[in-house]
């Protein structure tokens, strides 16, 4: 018997493997719709990039005017600057959702698949970094120095490691060419991290909703995940076109219209807002060392997660006490967010510092509650 | 016509229609059936976090409220609706402005004479507004530099050679480039519009240096930018009565455009995307409730296996 092209061609199979037969919890709810969207904001950003390259000028006296260049002469180039820009936010959006998915159904017992999912947060978050120093506006080059000054705390080093990733002695030309060389680099290896990612994850197949095995009853991927993957693209597109064509600059900072110079410090210097609790979390812990300790491990600590959370069952929802505490810990991030955003005064700096505590707790306090509903539960 | 549309419908558009979906829902609600212990809790739960959450609010406004700037009121612009484009004989009306007063201190160094055309101006008005200017060129064959009269390609002139040169004539402030001054400032256009209008005499206490001026909307109080628009300041060429307020508006609709050239562009283009993304949306979602609609109907039974 003749077999499917699809299935024997050795470069057609690995597309049929992973987009139409793959085998697929039936019972996935659209939590699981923002792997395949995360996959579009990453195309989003690598094309939309790929062009705003092609007329960016990395050098400090050209990438302000080169930038409005764009904007103004090129032709929508105001809209592809604008969908880039924009495009992050909605990156991020996905990125917090789809980990808090992961959270919230026990993803992380992929283990694999999720240690190679906090790695690429932690690179799309490098890439954010960079690309936002690059219109060269002020917060643009504040931003740039006051980040890049975090590595001076690390003991013995810090001022060489800084001054290394300048390229000189402060946030210069040489630092605008090389962020841009990495801007430009990082997408493709988180790319590649993508790829490994799903890789893992089709060895086992998708967590789903009740955490269970779902062997007994898969769906192929296609029509059903095809069908309704597209549905949320299109929604999420729409969204992201909404908000690109109606308010396309809300998301960002009026200073960095205003062309980067050395000698005008902005009063509140902040980064974009889906960075502004891990800025809340270092600007808390009063000393600088300590708090760009916290602001890696408020991201790292993703990685513990695995072996800190043993439970008899999957998902949260069969654990009202975690479920309450995941809500809280929703809330903290969004009362961080606020609170990065806030200044450095009372009573903003010990909410801050509270917050800080709850933030930690929670990873804490969560396996301890999982294991003392199993023991009320299980008890005999 | 009111009595006619009743005939046809009769009375049908007084009905609800949603009575047996509304009934549907909540015959699917679980509430009832919670314990009064779950219902007090989670009332509770709601009421303290609605408290914290009013509590955080009314913290915020009240640090905010204590700041020593004024926030510019929000104004209804023209073309602050989502499908409203910018008044266009505002934004002419605004060029002049800039042309008449602001151009004396301020460049605009991002707008060409080109980018009036079809915006403001014909293109002949916007040629002979470009040679109004003597734009520097060259090297000529035999090297020199020369004058000759603008281009519709030629940028808008600064006042001043340089930076340096700015400062040395206002005082040592440096007046800004205004092509991005909308979208570089909190509050936009409606803070451009209070900070041209809201020059008033300085209150007690505060303290203004030589050749400072009070503005309650500016950080900090004290503005080295005299107050520029006053009544009858110039004279309109369309004749409407150049009122103080009716420059400042004008000025901030042109700043508004000189921000953002492509903002008309970018409305017609959400009209669009708004028509296309709603078909296709509702075409995808209809297919994919249609692919979903075997698996969301089957039965599964359990048969144990006879012994």
């Amino acid at each position: 018997m003749k077999m499917n092209l699809r299935k024997t061609h050795p470069l057609i199979k690995i597309l049929n493997n992973s987009l139409i037969d793959l085998p697929t919890p039936s019972n996935i709810t659209t939590m699981w719709n923002f792997g395949s969207l995360l996959g579009l904001c990453l195309m989003i950003q690598i094309i939309t990039g790929l062009f705003l390259a092609m007329h960016y000028c990395p050098n400090v006296d050209m990438a302000f005017n080169s930038v409005a260049h764009i904007c103004r002469n090129v032709n929508y180039g105001w809209l592809i600057r604008t969908l880039h820009a924009n495009g992050a936010s909605f990156f991020f959006i996905c990125l917090y959702i789809h980990i808090g998915r992961g959270i919230y159904y026990s993803s992380y017992y992929l283990l694999e698949t999720w240690m190679i999912g906090v790695t690429i947060f932690f690179m799309v978050m490098a890439t954010a970094f960079l690309g936002y120093v690059l219109p060269w506006g002020q917060m643009s080059f504040w931003g740039a120095t006051v980040i890049t000054n975090l590595l001076s705390a690390i003991p013995y080093l810090g001022t060489s490691i800084v001054q290394w990733i300048w390229g000189g002695f402060a946030v210069d030309n040489a630092t605008l060419t090389r962020f841009f060389s990495f801007h430009f680099l990082l997408p493709f290896i988180v790319s590649a991290l993508v790829i490994m990612h799903l890789l893992f994850l089709h060895q086992t197949g998708s967590n789903n909703p009740l955490g269970t095995k779902s062997n007994i009853d898969k769906i192929p991927f296609h029509p059903y995940f095809t069908f309704k993957d597209i549905m949320g693209m299109l929604v999420m597109t729409f969204f992201l076109v909404f908000l690109t064509l109606n308010t396309p600059y809300m998301l960002g900072d009026p200073d960095n219209f205003i062309p980067a110079n050395p000698l005008v410090t902005p009063v509140h210097i902040q980064p974009e807002w889906y960075f502004l609790f891990a800025y809340a979390i270092l600007r808390s812990i009063p000393n600088k060392l300590g708090g760009v300790i916290a602001l890696v491990m408020s991201i790292a600590i993703l990685y513990i997660i695995p072996f800190t959370n043993k439970k008899k069952f999957s998902s949260t929802q069969f654990y009202p006490i975690n479920k309450l505490l995941f809500w809280s810990m929703f809330t903290i991030v969004v009362l961080l967010t606020w609170i990065g955003a806030r200044p450095v005064e009372d009573p903003y700096i010990l909410t801050g510092q509270l917050l800080t505590i709850l933030y930690f707790f929670y990873y804490l306090i969560n396996p301890i509650m999982n294991k003392v509903w199993d023991k009320m539960i299980f008890f005999n | 016509m009111a009595a006619s549309v009743g005939r046809i419908c009769r009375a049908g558009l007084l009905k609800s229609p949603h009575v047996p979906t509304i009934n549907q829902f909540s015959s699917l609600s679980t509430t009832r059936e919670w314990t009064k212990g779950r219902k007090a809790l989670l009332g509770t739960i709601g009421m303290l976090a609605g408290g914290a959450g009013a509590l955080l609010l009314a913290l915020d406004r009240s640090v905010r409220a204590s700041d020593l700037e004024l926030h510019p009121p929000k104004h209804v612009w023209s073309h602050s609706g989502m499908f409203s484009s910018l008044d266009h004989a505002s934004v002419r009306r605004g060029y002049e402005v800039y042309k008449q007063v602001c151009a004396a201190c301020h460049s605009m160094r991002f707008i060409a004479y080109r980018n009036l055309v079809g915006v403001t101006h014909t293109e002949e008005e916007a040629k002979a507004e470009a040679e109004e200017q003597m734009v520097l060129d060259g090297p000529n064959e035999q090297g020199e530099m020369f004058k000759r009269p603008g281009k519709l390609s030629d940028y808008f002139p600064s006042p001043y050679p340089n930076e340096e040169a700015a400062r040395a004539a206002n005082n040592g402030a440096y007046p800004p480039d205004l092509s991005y001054i909308v979208s570089a400032r909190h509050g936009g256009e409606d803070y451009i519009f209070a900070l041209l209008t809201g020059y008033c005499d300085a209150p007690a206490g505060v303290v203004l240096r030589e050749g400072q001026y009070f503005n309650p909307y500016f950080p900090g109080g004290a503005i080295s930018m005299a107050q520029a628009l006053y009544n009858e300041a110039m004279e309109y060429t369309d004749g409407t009565p150049a009122t103080a307020s009716q420059l400042a508006k004008d000025i901030s609709t042109f700043l508004k455009w000189t921000a953002e050239p492509e903002h008309d562009d970018r409305k017609k283009m959400l009209m669009k995307a708004i028509g296309i993304f709603s078909f296709l949306m509702a075409i995808t979602y209809y297919i994919k409730r249609m692919k979903f609609s075997t698996l969301k109907t089957r039965k599964i039974e359990f048969r144990p296996k006879e012994k």
